[in-house]
């Protein structure tokens, strides 16, 4: 938040600053130390950082001072709100791997970043939150824009630290970019005091980390991984579920060798898409509330399951008493938390995914590799796939709209795939559901969304750090109207920062779409709170000096998506669709992934319920 | 059911927050908390009872603290399981013999003597601390206080087991965020995540 304290109040710190200055310590050793504010910046520097999202405030001020001398190093990215800088850090983490920067000040410029700060908690982004704080003088006194931000983000952070003193700067910082990027990586905040940042100090990069309390373990049990390998082997069924871990953890290549040693059939989870190529014959797709019918099927009928960094969220196995009720689970994560939280596991293999498929494809090295014909079990997925008819029948535009979703993302589609070098960020809702289903994913870290916790609004935002990191590809962003119309004040910071690799394509339907599914489906078409007004959103566009075109029907959406692609900067494309599609299959919450609902009324059901032996 | 979770932690600044926070959010219900110092300078020990179904998540989260050294589910260990209280019962003169009957009789002592009331201080069994509070209740309780269970596991196998464990994190957790720069010599401690679920 830009605020600023009264001037008084400034003019006094300043005269004390200066005071401080004159007064401080003997010549050399003043040489040698710097300001918090200084060593702040060098720490990022020093751990790989080259670009921050953030707003200055009060009490990042002194930090904000110091920036200006780095600038050939550290990149600055002003945002319009502390939620789009977190979720650009996010977007730029997921998309390279590295841990993601964001800046607020004290109080609302703190609080404003707690949403993407749970956002990464859930999808476990590496991320590392600085925000201002009041001088630790007024710690707890209520001073101006004083909020306690390590109490409020405990419970959504990997861990947080207070920092009081410019000489604890230089560790906690390399403590925390630590635990950020580490294990199961995730968001760790830094609050530093102004004081702290003003103060001068020595700082000592060369102490060694103490954390006695933090163990990571990567190499998974032999043990356990020589029994994970015995059941893949004699499974007659096996099913490979693969998860944010296998991107996270780099494992996409070991995964493909893996599935292909074993011809085992691969599914993806929404995190997952991208870790496994959609074109492979091995590939069946993502499973869920919104999978494929024949996907959550074969989780049903198959007797091994081997998950490898997923972690049984809800809206992957519906009701999770019935959840793989023939199954044998192997549950490969670094979370040792995540292992039997939701579903029990025959074999639980602590460890990091691509390390533990890398030793599970050298205990079956002797065995005969998979001779590329498909199994009977891969042809009675695929029976089901035809059964159930996936893709193209979701695709197939209803006659009696003029833009069906489904037009926008076969056309979209199509286009990623001939131009390749691309990554797509979607929000939350409708939309992003569709994106899920109707891209052929094949490459990991090119699908990038708000799973675990839902975030809408993260994706303006978010592209806005993909393109950042990512300046040589083109960003489609697939928004909703209605998450558009939370973080759209962020495509203002992409001109001033000269981004033109991003796309906009807004999915607009004038609901809230999801919500309004559910309001359908199951509360009788009672639409409360969910139609939707926008402004013209090309127009918006144009207004922030970035091409807008609204698209009404279908015959005009390749043209549009074309001129996109050659437009040398960013363009909005409103895509006015149908305003009553519905994303099929699905699962009503908290059903069973047995039992889908695939059209409006029409049911599939696999008759598990009375299976014998079922859990 | 209940369990007795020994926990040993760094103490560092908003360790036992971020404890009982994650308690509270996962919902698991606690019975009792004590905290204090242990043998070692830098390391907290906690002594927690809660009420969970599924203990090994309470421990794994435990875990995911980065502060938390050690989780001991000492619950169907040989333990001493102390708790302390402080009673302040209605004693007019006539009372005051059978009460200190009963301070005799549960091996508590009688901490103060006022005019109306006694102040009597008592440690036993959780159990036993129950029932002393029960035979006192009829005289008046006016005031009490009991301060959470605390627990150790009984024998010498276990406690070389533990001083070994200690000696290495009080190699590592003569905590300070500058520190010095001797380097902290602790082997790779046990695998205790990873037993959790092996």
């Amino acid at each position: 938040m830009t605020r600023v304290e009264t001037r008084a109040e400034s003019q006094a710190e300043a005269a004390t600053a200066a005071a401080l200055e004159r007064g401080g310590g003997r010549r050399h050793e003043r040489d040698e130390a710097h300001t918090g504010a200084q060593i702040m910046c060098e720490a990022l520097i020093r751990e790989g950082v080259d670009t921050i999202f953030g707003i200055p405030g009060g009490a990042i001020m002194p930090f904000y001072f110091a920036l200006p001398e780095y600038a050939g190093k550290l990149r600055h990215v002003l945002c319009r709100h502390e939620q789009g800088a977190g979720h650009a850090a996010e977007g730029y983490a997921r998309a390279t791997g590295r841990v993601g920067v964001c800046v607020g000040t004290s109080g609302p410029g703190a609080t404003n970043l707690v949403t993407p700060i749970a956002d990464a908690w859930m999808d476990s982004t590496p991320l590392v939150a600085i925000t201002g704080q009041v001088a630790s003088t007024m710690l707890g006194k209520d001073a101006f824009q004083e909020t306690d931000i390590t109490g409020i983000t405990t419970p959504i952070t990997k861990h947080n630290y207070l920092v009081t003193r410019a000489a604890d700067l230089a560790y906690v910082f390399r403590e925390a970019f630590h635990l950020a990027r580490s294990g199961r990586p995730g968001p760790v905040l830094i609050d530093v005091t102004k004081d702290a940042q003003q103060a001068r100090a020595v700082a000592r990069w060369d102490a060694e980390l103490r954390l006695p309390g933090y163990r990571t373990i990567h190499e998974g049990s032999r043990w356990q991984i020589r029994k994970a390998a015995e059941l893949l082997v004699q499974a007659e069924r096996p099913l490979i579920m693969a998860g944010n871990g296998v991107i996270q953890s780099g494992a996409a290549d070991e995964l493909r060798a893996l599935a292909e040693h074993l011809g085992v059939p691969v599914i993806t989870t929404l995190h997952g898409l991208g870790a496994f190529p959609q074109d492979h014959m091995l590939s069946i797709g993502m499973p869920g509330m919104h999978g494929w019918v024949h996907v959550n099927r074969a989780i049903q009928e198959c007797d091994v399951l081997l998950n490898v960094g997923g972690r049984f969220d809800d809206r992957v196995t519906g009701k999770a008493a019935s959840f793989a009720p023939r199954a044998q689970v192997i549950h490969v994560d670094i979370d040792p938390s995540e292992i039997g939280k939701n579903v029990p596991a025959a074999v639980p293999i602590v460890g990091d995914a691509r390390r533990v498929l890398a030793a599970l494809l050298r205990e079956l090295a002797s065995r005969e590799p998979w001779d590329g014909a498909a199994s009977a079990w891969l042809a009675r997925i695929r029976e089901l796939q035809a059964e159930h008819e996936p893709r193209q029948a979701y695709r197939r535009r209803p006659t009696t709209t003029p833009l069906a979703p489904h037009d926008v993302y076969e056309a979209l589609d199509r286009s990623l795939q001939e131009r390749g070098s691309y990554r797509v960020v979607t929000d939350v809702g409708q939309h992003q559901m569709w994106a899920a289903q109707l891209i052929d994913w094949r490459r990991p870290r090119t699908h990038i969304t708000s799973g675990g916790s839902g975030t809408m609004g993260f994706a303006i935002p978010a592209a806005l750090g993909v393109a950042l990191a990512c300046p040589d590809e083109t960003v489609w962003v697939v928004v909703g109207d209605g998450g558009f119309q939370m973080t759209n004040q962020e495509l203002t910071t992409l001109v001033q920062e000269g981004v033109r690799n991003v796309k906009v394509a807004i999915i607009n339907n004038g609901y809230l779409g999801m919500v309004r599914q559910w309001q359908e489906l199951f509360d009788g078409r009672r639409y409360s709170g969910t139609p939707l007004s926008g402004p013209d959103f090309a127009r918006l566009a144009e207004a922030h000096g970035i091409r807008g075109l609204t698209v009404e029907h279908a015959r005009d959406v390749d043209a549009a998506i074309s001129f996109a692609w050659s437009h040398d900067a960013p363009v909005v494309i409103d895509f006015r669709v149908e305003r009553e599609a519905n994303v099929f299959p699905m699962v009503p919450a908290g059903g069973s992934i047995g039992e889908m609902l695939v059209g409006n009324g029409a049911v599939v059901q696999d008759g598990n319920s009375n299976l014998p032996g079922a859990r | 059911m209940s369990h007795t979770l020994v926990t040993l932690m760094q103490d560092r600044p908003g360790v036992l927050h971020r404890a009982v926070s994650l308690f509270r959010r996962r919902g698991f219900n606690i019975e009792s908390l004590a905290v204090g110092h242990s043998e070692t300078p830098g390391v907290s020990r906690m002594t927690l009872v809660v009420d969970a179904e599924d203990v090994e998540q309470v421990v794994k989260q435990l875990y995911r603290l980065i502060e938390v050294l050690k989780v001991t589910d000492v619950t169907n260990q040989p333990t001493v399981e102390r708790e302390s209280v402080l009673v302040k019962v209605h004693a007019p003169a006539a009372n005051r013999a059978p009460i200190l009957a009963v301070v005799e009789a549960f091996d508590a002592r009688t901490a103060d003597v006022g005019t109306a009331t006694m102040i009597i201080e008592m440690t036993g069994t959780p159990s036993k601390v129950d029932n002393f509070l029960a035979v006192l209740r009829p005289f008046g309780i006016k005031e009490m206080m009991r301060g959470g269970t605390i627990a150790m596991t009984r024998g010498v196998p276990q406690q070389q087991r533990q001083r070994r464990r200690l000696r290495s994190i009080a190699a590592a957790s003569a905590y300070s965020y500058t520190g010095s720069n001797s380097t902290p010599t602790h082997d790779d401690p046990p695998n205790a995540q990873a037993d959790g679920v092996a």
